[in-house]
């Protein structure tokens, strides 16, 4: 199992070596490096102390080395825009993203499924019809305008829950989070939600796919042979069969998730990394866009490492397999 | 005479479908008793599986049992509540499936498989299950039963998951068990292994079991009683020693010489001609006239039971002769 | 032995495709839906009462009115309610459809050709070709759309052109993988071999022989990515990155209206919003027809 993972480990490095490869080239390579560190109004001699720091007058590769070296020392410029290194600022807005992030995930997970599951074993109900029309609808409807809905429903009409920003924020290991009081909750149902829309639609489908074919398989029949009560065989035989590919699925679409948090932060004013690196796009300030890029390749290389791991443990056929090989 | 465990009388299950009704079981009847072992012997398409499905209440729509009666012990168990048929499966009539790599879950470890079955039926706690569960495996002749107990299936080798698939038939000392085609999967000397196995288990247990299988030659060496179906009817049945030594169905004459083994070396193999019919268009009458070299105008009728005595039953105008009588 | 009955009939494929499409009512409804939608896209300029960006029209006295309220000067009535500028929204979304229409198209038929193009080389010739291909267009998808649409407008500025760019940078990967899956699956089969043996020019094989066989999953995919690109479209100019004011798509239409959600001015942001939710459900619809309709036929060829 330790090998495994170390192997799997390794891969993921190299990953992200030819990635930062890629960053690198992309952000610096175009136009003039030294516009990616200095405001176009520096002086002469900031330019120079710049140049010297980063090495921007040496050829491309040693560059790149002295990028890498600064990079992983956590040098990745200052931001033009608040004067403070990039990798901090982005650092600090980490946490906030996360949070809605992971929640949304847990909202497309505790609904979909049991959405899916139960649309599978009653296909031929109304229910099941509505659910899957409201999945179209899931997958349809652009991100922005379901926050914009949801805010005009729920905070402007209700009078519910607040439409924008986060609540009170608590420190929990080092970690601000803000789940933990009840206004913090109150910030983050509807930004949540509205993040995991498009998840609850792509599970509900997948897992009625799933569930469908479970449902079909041999060792459903012989579950029923052996007098298990219905209640077992939905949730252990079937659950545990369907789980692996939602959760890979899942897994990967958490890159996604991250992603459009960019959309939603700047719908709830969610102060979190994706309203950081609107802002910075909108005024070029390319530290922090730098360093908005490595944070989320190392967040995606971590996570296709995680699902590589978790998938093998979820599914015995593969753990034993790899532990022969 | 002791009561039968198991009455079948006229059992009818239909599959209803666009194309038309497929009369999968179409009136068939035996009754079995405490530790007797049957085989129910036909082709691919005869009914037999939708027997064993249809006693065991697992038929699911388009099919449905439109009649007749299936009882245990006396008990009617047709027309039963879903809930009660549940309290029944795996605990007074168990089943084996054909294949065992695909009816285990294969992400579920062995030991969980056998558990469940045990807490389903009886008040136990769950050591005492797995105690049980250890038990059962031991007893169907698995090596460090305890070991392989946190093993998942695709850990085992074929003949030991039916082995398994076996033990957790026995969990809850059934009555009857119905086995559909267990060893067809499987290596020829598993296959022996698994039959004087279970051959064992019923003489000890008292429990009576269902063999079904298209190969006539296991049902020679394991069972007590057979019964041959066909196109969903049963058309003969009796001791074992009654029908293959004296076959009075052309059917099942013809099955018995296709055995390879009773062929005399250099002349042709035997063959009954043609194939089983779509059990969506049988002819009329006899289904099997249409591949019977002795049929004739008669056989549009739907021919009746004839009993020969001695158990012997079946279902033809033109039986073949006795042999049994000339020797 | 079965022999399919529509063989015997006669009918074109596309005679078989049709009958099998209107087999869902939903599906009907969204073509239909569709093509009112484009219908009113292409005659925008014609139906709408106000051409919304001439700023002669706009009367300044008449903004932010509810739905069907009548014009200061009684010339027309505002149907669906006027934005900060007094500019008719009903106009304005005449207007807005038709860009993020045209987009949408433009975009995915671009990018479409391209990813198919070289989907195709890379699944026909394999080796270094195919490496390469398939290596870039891997990296490329590993990451989400929006993400690179973003980062490319950030580093070449907006514009209508640069956003159609993005959107074609987005969508191309996507393309050349079904291609080169179909084209791997394909090149296998005996009638490109006949082919390359009367030595028919590779390019010839390639578009005229390789090509219609590899169109089902790509066609299905292509109608889906018009309506990811009409959302990609709208939320890139929502976030002010995408078209630029002067050519308003119903993104940006609908960030206009944002402000003026919290104090119930709702018909700003909700009437646009609601036409580009009819574009891109009635796109899905169709594309989830077409989807079952076409995959069965696959394996009646």
């Amino acid at each position: 199992m330790l090998v495994f993972i170390i192997r799997r480990l390794m891969q993921s490095i190299a990953v992200l070596f030819v990635m930062s490869l890629l960053v690198f080239c992309g952000v610096y390579a175009i136009g003039n490096p030294i516009d990616n560190l200095i405001p176009p109004d520096a002086s002469a001699a900031d330019r120079a102390r710049t140049i010297a720091e980063f090495g921007l007058d040496k050829p491309l590769w040693e560059q790149y080395a002295s990028f890498l070296h600064n990079a992983l020392a956590g040098n990745l410029g200052d931001s033009f825009a608040y004067s403070t290194p990039a990798l901090k600022l982005i650092m600090e807005r980490f946490p906030a993203t996360m949070e809605l992030a992971v929640c949304a995930i847990l909202i497309a997970t505790v609904l979909g499924i049991p959405l899916g599951m139960w649309s599978a074993m009653k296909q031929k109900s109304a229910g099941s019809k509505i659910v899957l029309a409201t999945s179209i609808l899931g997958f349809s409807l652009p991100t922005f305008w379901v926050g914009l809905m949801l805010i005009m429903l729920f905070a402007v009409k209700l009078g519910w829950l607040p439409s924008s920003g986060r609540g009170e924020v608590q420190t929990l290991f080092g970690v601000p989070l803000s789940f933990l009081s009840w206004d913090g909750l109150r910030h983050l149902i509807l930004p949540a939600l509205n993040l995991a829309l498009f998840n609850i639609a792509l599970v509900i489908r997948l897992t009625r796919a799933g569930t469908q074919e479970a449902l079909l398989q041999d060792y459903v029949k012989f579950a029923r042979a052996k007098g298990l009560p219905n209640r077992r065989i939905i949730g252990v035989h079937v659950l545990k069969n369907i789980l692996i590919p939602i959760i890979t699925v899942l897994a990967l679409q958490f890159g996604s998730i991250i992603a459009f948090a960019i959309v939603t932060e700047s719908v709830f004013a969610w102060p979190g990394m994706g309203k950081l690196i609107i802002d910075s796009i909108r005024v070029l300030d390319r530290p922090v866009i730098v360093a908005y890029l490595l944070v989320i390749v190392m967040l995606f290389t971590l996570i296709n490492l995680v699902v590589d791991v978790a998938y093998s443990l979820l599914d015995p056929r593969v753990r034993l397999s790899e532990i022969k090989g | 005479m002791e009561k039968p465990v198991l009455e079948v009388k006229n059992l009818t299950t239909h599959f209803t479908s666009r194309a038309g009704i497929g009369k999968a079981v179409n009136g068939v009847s035996f009754s079995l008793k405490a530790g007797e072992i049957m085989g129910l012997v036909g082709e691919s398409g005869s009914g037999k599986s939708m027997t064993g499905f249809s006693i065991m209440g697992l038929i699911d729509a388009p099919g449905k049992i439109v009649d007749g009666s299936v009882r245990l012990n006396g008990r009617e168990l047709v027309g039963i509540g879903e809930e009660q048929m549940r309290s029944i499966r795996g605990n007074k009539i168990a089943m084996i499936f054909q294949d065992p790599m695909m009816t285990l879950n294969p992400v579920l470890r062995i030991d969980t498989q056998m558990v469940e079955t045990v807490l389903a039926h009886q008040n136990v706690s769950t050591a005492m299950a797995l105690q049980i569960a250890c038990n059962a495996l031991r007893r169907v002749g698995i090596p460090s039963a305890g070991e392989r107990l946190s093993c998942y299936p695709h850990q085992f080798s074929g003949g030991m998951r039916q082995r398994v698939a076996i033990a957790i038939a026995m969990l809850n000392n059934p009555e009857l068990i119905i086995c559909d085609e267990p060893t067809t999967a499987l290596d020829v000397t598993i296959q022996s292994q698994i039959l004087s196995e279970m051959q064992k288990l019923c003489k000890e247990s008292g429990t009576a079991l269902i063999w079904i299988t298209h190969d006539l030659s296991v049902v020679a060496g394991l069972a007590d009683s057979v019964s041959v179906m066909y196109a969903g009817r049963i058309v003969e049945s009796g001791t074992v020693r009654e029908v293959i030594e004296s076959p009075r169905h052309p059917y099942t004459h013809g099955l018995l010489g296709c055995a390879p083994s009773r062929n005399v070396r250099g002349r042709p193999m035997q063959q009954i001609p043609g194939m089983t019919p779509q059990l969506l268009q049988l002819p009329s009458g006899c289904a099997f006239r249409d591949r019977c070299a002795r049929a004739s105008e008669l056989c549009r009728v739907a021919p009746h039971l004839v009993h020969a005595g001695q158990g012997h039953e079946y279902r033809c105008f033109h039986p073949m002769e006795n042999t049994r009588e000339a020797a | 032995m079965k022999i399919s009955m529509q063989f015997f009939r006669g009918e074109s494929p596309f005679a078989r495709l049709a009958r099998g499409y209107c087999s869902s009512g939903f599906a009907v409804a969204g073509l239909i839906l569709f093509v009112a939608l484009a219908t009113l896209a292409l005659l925008g300029p014609v139906l709408a009462p106000q051409n919304p960006y001439d700023l002669a029209h706009l009367d300044l006295m008449d903004s932010r009115l509810e739905p069907g309220r009548l014009a200061g000067d009684g010339a027309m009535h505002y149907w669906l309610g006027t934005d900060e500028q007094g500019r008719d929204m009903l106009s304005a979304i005449l207007y807005g459809i038709r860009i993020s229409m045209t987009v949408g198209l433009v975009s995915t038929a671009i990018a479409l050709a391209i990813g198919l193009t070289l989907g195709l080389l890379a699944g026909y010739h394999g080796g270094k070709v195919e490496t390469l291909i398939m290596r870039i267009a891997d990296i490329q998808l590993s990451f989400p759309p929006i993400l690179i649409a973003l980062i490319l407008l950030a580093l070449s500025g907006q514009g209508y052109g640069k956003i159609i760019v993005a959107l074609i940078a987005v969508q191309w990967a996507y393309y050349a993988r079904t291609a080169r899956s179909a084209a791997l699956v394909e090149r296998k089969k005996e009638y490109i071999e006949a082919a390359t043996l009367l030595r028919i020019p590779s390019h010839r094989i390639l578009f005229k022989h390789l090509l219609p066989n590899c169109m089902p999953p790509l066609i299905v995919i292509s109608v889906l990515q018009i309506a990811s690109a009409i959302s990609l479209e709208s939320t890139l100019s929502f976030l002010g990155m995408g078209l630029p004011v002067t050519e308003p798509s119903l993104g940006l239409l609908i960030a206009n209206g944002f402000q003026y959600l919290l104090s119930g001015k709702y018909w700003i942001s909700f009437f646009p919003g609601v036409a580009l939710l009819l574009a891109i459900v009635s796109i899905n619809l169709v594309a989830d027809q077409l989807r079952d309709v076409l995959n069965p036929r696959l394996q009646n060829h």
